[in-house]
């Protein structure tokens, strides 16, 4: 008998040692993250996968699925509070959606779609983070940087090349920082190639001179919502 | 064009009235007038009174992202920002020809845009001056009382813009602020059931454009004393032309006449524009003030768009165009090529041209290939030059080795006509507003000059850090305690 528990009252089978976001995914059924990629542990961090465990707040990402559980999703409760940290992520950084080549295929944005964010809410921060253009193949763009430190982990655990790291304190200080004695990416090794140079979920990580190439209509998120993605996905 | 108006000898003592804003055009402009106590006009200036600064916020991003990020200047004729950016690039980039599919998408989204922002224009925000006359009733003049008692080209305008906006969006993805053209070709063609889609209508379009012709040319007829001498002043002009001298909106050389018609320069490349047009700034507008630098800043200015393109091309290659622009020419002896009211009948003889161009793009099987982008030889600079609806637009780049804008330079079209509407506004000003009493019809007149253009004033305003500004600090008694001018280059210099 396969083990289950109750997500937004359905059963959702899962195997032990299985997080609830990666048994939900499984099941085709969407959980709002951004931090979170399915190639890679769990970073719990953007905390935008918190859901309700039997009445008590855990992230999804983190918090390993148990029998009999009952997990509240999509709750009205949760996607305010969900939309409310997403208006966060914007104001933190330097988001321009209409001049944004990653428009369409950007989580960030896709995930604002889904939980249907009409305006930033708080005042802009617009913090001055400087482009990283050095590098001939890759421009690295922080102002769209969402800490989700993935380039971090695809970059050490996949390609073995330790090229980012996350460095700084506090919201303006907290960022990226590239593991060369200029700090600039064309003294590392990086290569387009690296699993690091496709894994950003946001406009940071981007290849050169190949902006817009893909016509509107034709982008990731154009063709279906997020949440509709990991259903058609779905085994 | 005279400075007569410009600035009158004492303001101090002389009555304002100001037309703020100024309405049923693009952007936020306004017009002071300085009479006296015998209502005599003495003073007359459009002022610009919107800040931009896209050629700042450019510098440090990367030249893929400029055509989708500058178009934002506009909602009304992205596209042409768009092209212009593209066409720019694609000098930069070092792509001297582009794939015949990627050439004609652009054409096609560049008459779509012609074809929307024109019909826009005229039905939306000139008819109802033209249709009730220039001081009737205000409560009627717009676009919900041309609906209310002339609903046939009412409905033929929504829907010739729609059309257009329709191209825009198979094109370039959306209606407003696509992606379809990107330096060195497309990211698009058209899927062979788009191109069906287009051609359904295209020949009512064509059929409505050359009905919208024959309707200006009727207001003429019934107006010719009044139209032909509205804020009439003799200019110089400067449009595109292809290589055999016929109208090109998309590409070709410059073409420059004087007041009596005479060439200042033709077929000029324009990746030297500089060689030929300076820019000079005045202290009352964030709008510059271009001029042909043979003429000198004094006698150089010139005016751009449908009126100087219809009259200085040769031909249009397009065959009901063409009769139209030679029955325009014809009429009353030319009397109209010099007339500010001209602007609308060459408007609508160019929607017409855009209509035509589309339907025979829609005809050419390379609109559905897959060729797209083409390579060349990676150049320092870039320069793209097109004519947009309101006249010929400039986008000059510099980028650095890596990708990044490090310097842009803007000529937008309502910037050439900004010394040609205030010298229309100052010829509308004697002719009706002088010496008699003031009323909101008449005021009407100045603002209808200034639609003529169909000027783009969000578009225009490009003064950065070069605007010449006077402070002075002045006593309770009205003596000067201190003062400090910052000039042209910006240098200040402190009079205390």
């Amino acid at each position: 008998m396969s083990l289950t528990f109750q997500l937004d009252g359905e059963d959702i089978a899962f195997t032990p040692g299985q997080s609830i976001m990666q048994a939900a995914r499984a099941a085709g059924v969407y959980i709002p993250h951004l931090c979170w990629h399915p190639d890679f542990p769990a970073h719990g961090s953007c905390k935008l996968c918190t859901v309700k465990v039997n009445g008590r707040f855990g992230s999804s990402c983190t918090m390993e699925a148990q029998a009999g559980m009952n997990v509240e999703n999509r709750t009205a409760e949760l996607d305010d509070k969900r939309r409310t940290m997403l208006q966060m992520f914007f104001v933190e950084g330097n988001h321009f959606c209409p001049s944004c080549e990653k428009s369409g295929n950007c989580a960030l944005q896709a995930t604002a779609y889904e939980l249907k964010m009409m305006s930033p809410h708080f005042d802009m921060f617009y913090p001055d983070r400087p482009v990283d253009a050095s590098h001939p193949d890759v421009l690295l763009d922080f102002n769209r940087c969402i800490m989700c430190s993935l380039c971090v982990t695809a970059s050490r655990e996949v390609d073995g090349k330790n090229v980012f790291a996350m460095g700084g304190r506090g919201i303006l200080g907290r960022r990226i920082h590239i593991n060369s004695e200029s700090g600039r990416l064309a003294d590392t090794d990086f290569a387009l190639t690296d699993r690091a140079a496709s894994i950003c979920p946001v406009g940071v990580i981007l290849p050169k001179r190949r902006g817009f190439d893909v016509p509107i209509g034709k982008r990731t998120y154009d063709k279906s919502p997020i949440s509709e993605q990991v259903k058609e996905k779905a085994p | 064009m005279s400075v007569e108006l410009e600035t009158a000898i004492s303001p101090e003592k002389l009555r304002r009235v100001a037309i703020d804003p100024v309405s049923r055009v693009e952007g936020h402009g306004k017009v002071t007038i300085l009479l006296d106590d015998d209502n005599k006009v003495h003073q007359v200036r459009l002022h610009i009174v919107e800040f931009r600064g896209f050629e700042k916020f450019i510098q440090g991003r990367p030249y893929w992202e400029v055509p989708v990020m500058v178009q934002r200047l506009c909602g009304i004729c992205p596209v042409s920002h768009h092209l212009a950016a593209s066409k720019a690039l694609d000098m930069m980039l070092g792509v001297k020809q582009l794939t015949p599919t990627a050439e004609k998408i652009r054409r096609l989204m560049h008459a779509g845009q012609i074809l929307q922002s024109h019909a826009l224009h005229f039905f939306h925000l000139a008819s109802p001056d033209l249709l009730f006359g220039f001081g009737s009733d205000m409560a009627q003049r717009n676009i919900v009382g041309v609906v209310a008692a002339h609903p046939e080209p009412a409905k033929k305008g929504v829907l010739l813009r729609k059309y257009g906006q329709e191209v825009i969006r198979m094109t370039a993805g959306k209606r407003v602020h696509g992606t379809g053209a990107i330096p060195g070709g497309v990211n698009k063609s058209l899927a062979p059931e788009e191109r069906a889609e287009l051609l359904k209508e295209i020949y009512q379009i064509v059929a409505w454009s050359r009905d919208a012709v024959g309707m200006i040319r009727q207001l003429f007829e019934q107006n010719l004393p009044e139209y032909n001498a509205f804020g009439r002043f003799r200019s110089a002009g400067m449009c595109l032309v292809a290589a055999d001298g016929a109208m090109d909106l998309y590409h070709g050389g410059l073409r420059a006449r004087d007041a009596d018609g005479k060439d200042l320069f033709d077929h000029f490349n324009y990746g030297r524009y500089w060689e030929v047009i300076a820019e000079e700034v005045k202290p009352w507008s964030y709008m510059k003030f271009p001029f042909f630098k043979s003429l000198g800043a004094e006698d150089g200015s010139y005016r751009v768009g449908p009126l100087t393109r219809v009259t200085q091309c040769d031909s249009i290659p397009t065959p009901l165009a063409d009769r139209e622009r030679e029955e325009f020419i014809a009429f009353d002896g030319g009397s109209v090529t010099g007339a500010t009211l001209g602007y609308h009948w060459a408007r609508m003889i160019e929607m017409l041209h855009a209509a035509e161009t589309i339907k025979d793009l829609l005809h050419d099987d390379d609109i559905i290939g897959h060729d797209l982008m083409a390579t060349g030889q990676r150049q320092e600079r870039g320069v793209g030059v097109i004519e947009a609806p309101r006249g010929t637009l400039i986008h000059h780049y510099r980028v650095d080795e890596n990708d990044l804008v490090i310097r842009a330079n803007l000529i937008v079209s309502t910037t050439h006509n900004n010394q040609a509407m205030n010298t229309a506004v100052r010829e509308v000003a004697k002719q009706y507003l002088d010496g008699v009493a003031i009323t909101e019809g008449l005021l009407n007149h100045i603002e209808i000059a200034i639609r003529a253009f169909d000027p783009c004033l969000s578009c225009a305003t490009h003064a950065l850090g070069q605007m010449p500004l006077e402070v002075a600090i002045v006593g309770a008694d009205g003596t000067v305690l201190d003062a400090a001018t910052r000039d042209q280059r910006g240098l200040i210099r402190d009079f205390s």
